[in-house]
């Protein structure tokens, strides 16, 4: 069937049309090799427009539909949902901003944004007439989530998402749930037992009909991709296989063990946060001169972030000995007090209201622990904001050490290929709109996983993580656009750049059968995860990768025609 | 479902659970969705454009077929019981059809009336007949009947007789919407804590003394001076620019909370006045330097060694003004180097306390739920169920609930969002 190119110019009021002499790129529309029909429109977008397209289509019999207006971003769905109101294949159409590239800005030479009007309509032209018709792929997603790690995090994700009905594999490598919060005794800024909101919370996920746990298992292997991910987990030798849509990593962190700061490993009574509600659990009326130092292995040139919650934790237990013992003393030791927001601030009047004695440190100057025995018995401390040193009598020093990534975060990243960012922590996709996604689909992420995380802004984040993972699920299908990348086996030397390179693992090596039966080893993309971002067709040094609706042969009859009309000769 | 708030919490929640199936209306009392995040210029710690990143976003919502957004509208009353209220939303007249405007801009360049522009924190002007900014999601125009000369009994009609499109209607009534909805999400945001009663700095009083989002709008591209800094008193472009923190937060005068963004804030604006103008300075005064998230510590960094950026450790008592040349001058006590102090600059910047919503009050009445004593939509467990609120069924996220910066507003949006899928999922 011949090619019939329909094409259709706004002048979108004057945005378009007081710069662009519009009647003129439709005139010259009309000479351009295929096109059977051509108009301008006061708003393509609006119904006038919209019905214009749509009876045109049916009128001329057009097979190919291009239109030269404003941004692909906000306009491309609606003419292409146009054109398939007509019949017409929805990937037969091509969009040609006249407005950003030409009008706007250009305003001033109205001769040239029309002639680069013109180029640009003659390109677009060009290329529609190469392009081919295109299906959706569409694919079943399991109704099921991988949970990794049975922290807070990770319980409160497998929690609201059993209870929207979806079903839940949760795996803990240790032998029980609840991960760091089981080793505090009682949180802020409630200072409630921990185990009263944490045990109604595991209680909860273990007795749910939708939830299954899997205790001191291993996570060894992870195929698959949005709605079919297959997990492989290890339990003492035995492996057994997980069949879920999207997987959740809450793998949390770990507290740093300062070897070699502030006498820690040198004296008995120098020790973390953790390690002292372990050994005192709630036993504090005997505790009488207590030093607390912040910023210990933290906002330091080795490790340069800051442990966010840290601050906190160590007014916690301030207030708890100082309401055990009224009459101990209490120094804290910091930097800058970081109680951001509304409850923390409160939290830190009412610690100074206690009489807990707040000292600035320098970071150039740090407190000396000095003892002997391995006991410690004085803090020498520079205070910044009086300008003097001061040396204070101690029984016990607490040194407050941010969290630290986990060890095994490098060996899940290559397993699942999710990245991992400076500090050791995984990156989210992005930072500020998308905290709690990873780059390629299915894949979520909550907790201090991701950087450390306080109690609430766990649970929020296991909630928020939880939410992203529903969303293919209550769909129960994905679609993916149909523009990816096809490798032609034939072409393909498997040199294996293009597997490296992409960012979403869609590549993959497999067998390949040619004509002669001979079997042998290509790369090939799974349309499913490929978002077509192109960058295996740069990659690749034999030309065997196309991108479907960007294809070379596509891409070159733009240039070329640009070329021959300018005359330009293309070295 | 209802979600109260087109900011990008309300904006995320929306999108989410449109996502999961469910019918969402938006209900947001200014013409265009976006919220604060759309006044911004830049983001902290990726100084990623923050329209850039927030405009697909609300061009999602707008698109999205389980999604009606109702922009200039305002609830009203809330019956009935989780799972089943009633809700009445007023959306105001326009003015101008929403059907028939395609935003194309015509009737405002024509309109003889100039209003001070709010969106600019009154930086710039808009016309009686305007768009909310430029990138407004929906772009309908709205006409502002307070000044617009037709509305006000006067000769004029040049809107009408320009828009070729036959979009304005000067006729238009309010009109009442009755839904029936399952559940509400609170998003309602921030506004700005008025800094004028806080005489001893001198904002009004001193033209180079401006807000941080005065300062905002000015260093925006699409802001009122195209994205030049200029002082007010003289146009000139400043040289050194001070930053004062807390300004009514941490203040038990005031507020005594942390408003929780104003450090950051404060930097990034530093390293974006120093990429405009590479011989420019900028000096923070702060009490506790707070950048406790993922980035901020590096992002604190940075502005010290590759933007020139001086922190001091201060709570300035008082700006004044040396009168031949307009500068104003901070004076403070550096309490590291222990020294009464007097530095004179061409501009300073007040972080002022960020409060919550105005409207929050009337919209707790409307909803029946409970303010807590800073007018923050009260979460009564805040610790393990951060985004409940004291009525069932209904819920909060983001800044309206606390303090907090983009990422925490938007994990807290798709937390609440879960919450609601799952007490649907439960009604079903």
């Amino acid at each position: 069937m011949p090619i019939r190119v329909g094409v259709f110019i706004c002048h979108c009021g004057t945005n378009i049309g007081g710069i662009v002499d519009v009647p003129k790129v439709v005139e010259y529309a009309w000479t351009l090799p295929h096109v059977v029909y051509a108009e301008g429109n006061l708003y393509t977008c609006s119904e006038d427009g919209l019905s214009s397209i749509r009876s045109m289509i049916k009128k001329h019999h057009l097979n190919r539909v291009v239109v030269a207006s404003c941004t692909p971003r906000t306009h491309e769905p609606l003419f292409k949902r146009n054109c398939e109101l007509a019949g017409l294949n929805k990937y037969l159409f091509e969009f040609v901003n006249i407005r950003e590239h030409c009008s706007w800005v250009h305003m001033n030479r109205h001769e040239d944004s029309t002639l680069k009007a013109k180029d640009l309509v003659r390109m677009g032209v060009a290329k529609v007439s190469l392009l081919k018709p295109q299906e959706d792929l569409s694919t079943e997603v399991i109704k099921a989530t991988l949970v990794i790690g049975g922290g807070i995090s990770g319980l409160s994700a497998a929690l609201t998402l059993a209870n929207q009905g979806y079903r839940v594999e949760l795996i803990e490598k240790k032998d029980r749930l609840g991960g760091l919060l089981r080793e505090i005794n009682r949180v802020f800024p409630t200072n409630e037992p921990s185990a009263d909101l944490l045990d109604p919370l595991i209680n909860a996920v273990s007795n749910h009909e939708r939830i299954k746990v899997h205790l001191g298992v291993e996570l060894t292997e992870v195929n698959g991709f949005l709605g079919n991910f297959q997990a492989v987990i290890r339990k003492k030798g035995k492996t057994h296989e997980l069949k879920v849509g999207t997987i959740i990593v809450a793998v949390g962190a770990e507290e740093l063990k300062p070897a070699g700061l502030f006498g820690y490993g040198q004296f008995h009574n120098v020790m973390t946060q953790l390690e002292f509600e372990q050994k005192f659990k709630s036993n504090y009326a005997d505790l009488n001169r207590v030093v607390i130092i912040n910023c210990v292995g933290a906002r330091v040139e080795e490790r340069t972030y800051c442990g966010r919650f840290c601050c906190i934790t160590g007014m916690k237990n301030a207030i708890l000995i100082k309401e055990a013992n009224p009459q101990a003393e209490i120094s804290i030791m910091q930097r800058d007090i970081m109680a951001g927001g509304k409850v923390f601030e409160d939290y830190y009047r009412r610690t100074l209201e206690m009489g807990i004695r707040f000292i600035r440190y320098n970071v150039d100057r740090p407190p000396q622990i000095m003892g002997s025995d391995n006991l410690a018995g004085k803090v020498e401390v520079y205070h910044e904001l009086i300008g003097k040193n001061m040396v204070i009598d101690v029984d016990l020093v607490l040194l407050n050490t941010p969290l630290v990534p986990r060890e095994d975060n490098e060996q899940l990243s290559k397993i699942m290929r999710i990245p991992i960012g400076s500090e050791g922590y995984f990156l989210e996709a992005h930072q500020k709109l998308r905290p709690v996604e990873f780059p390629s689909d299915g894949l979520f992420i909550a907790g201090c996983a991701r950087y450390p995380t306080e109690i609430s802004e766990c649970i929020a984040q296991g909630y928020a993580a939880a939410a992203k993972a529903a969303v293919p699920m209550a769909q129960g299908q994905v679609v993916s656009e149909a523009f990816t990348a096809e490798v032609d086996p034939l072409k393909c030397s498997n040199c294996g750049r293009c597997v490296e390179i992409c960012p979403f693992g869609a590549i993959d090596w497999s067998d390949w059968k040619d004509t002669m039966g001979e079997r042998r080893k290509v790369a090939l993309a799974n349309p499913t995860e490929c978002k077509g971002c192109g960058l295996c067709v740069a990659s690749c040094l034999s030309g065997a990768i196309q991108l479907k609706g960007f294809t070379d042969e596509e891409i070159l009859a733009m240039v070329n025609t640009t070329a021959e009309t300018h005359e330009l000769t293309l070295a | 479902m209802l979600v109260i708030g087109g900011g990008i919490a309300g904006i995320q929640a929306s999108i989410d659970l449109a996502n999961m199936g469910i019918k969402v209306y938006l209900v947001e009392k200014k013409p265009s969705i976006g919220g604060r995040m759309a006044q911004l210029d830049k983001t902290f710690p990726t100084n990623d454009c923050s329209m850039c990143i927030l405009a697909p976003k609300m061009i999602e919502c707008a698109n999205h077929d389980n999604i009606e957004l109702l922009t200039y509208s305002e609830l009203s009353e809330l019956t009935g019981k989780a799972g089943r209220f009633k809700a009445k939303v007023i959306k105001k007249a326009r003015f101008v059809e929403e059907d028939k405007c395609v935003g194309c801009g015509e009737c405002a360049e024509k309109c003889p009336t100039k209003v001070d522009d709010e969106f600019n924190t009154g930086l710039g002007k808009r016309k009686a007949i305007y768009k909310y900014f430029p990138q407004a999601v929906p772009s309908t125009y709205v006409i502002d009947p307070d000044y617009c000369r037709t509305m006000q009994g006067k000769k004029c009609g040049v809107c009408e007789k320009i828009c070729k499109a036959k979009a304005i209607n000067y006729g238009q009534k309010d009109k009442v919407l009755a839904l029936n909805i399952g559940a509400v999400v609170l998003a309602t945001g921030f506004d700005l804590y008025d800094v004028a009663p806080l005489m001893e700095y001198g904002w009004g009083r001193i033209k180079n003394v401006i807000t941080a989002m005065q300062f905002e709008r000015m260093i925006c591209a699409s802001g009122p001076t195209g994205g030049h800094l200029k002082r007010p008193s003289d146009d000139r472009e400043p040289e050194r620019l001070a930053f004062i923190q807390c300004v009514g937060s941490r203040d038990i005068r005031h507020k005594r909370y942390c408003s929780a963004v104003c450090c950051m804030h404060a930097t990034k604006e530093a390293i974006l006045a120093r990429e405009h103008y590479p011989g420019l300075t900028s000096t923070i005064f702060y009490m506790d330097m707070r950048a406790a998230g993922k980035g901020f510590q590096e992002y604190v960094r940075r502005a010290k060694s590759q933007y020139a950026v001086e922190y001091i450790r201060a709570r300035p008592g008082r700006v004044t003004e040396i009168e031949e040349n307009e500068n104003p001058v901070i004076h403070y006590e550096d309490t590291i180097n222990r020294s009464f102090r007097a530095r004179e600059f061409d501009m300073v910047i007040l972080c002022q306390a960020l409060v919550p919503s105005r409207s929050n009050q009337t919209i707790a009445e409307n909803l029946g739920i409970e303010l807590d004593e800073f007018g923050f939509i009260s979460a009564p467990q805040e610790l393990i169920n951060p985004f409940g609120t004291t009525r069932e069924g209904i819920f909060g996220c983001g800044f309206c609930q606390a303090p907090m910066d983009v990422p925490d507003s938007v994990i807290r949006a798709s937390a609440a969002a879960s919450k609601v899928a799952e007490v649907l999922a439960h009604g079903s």
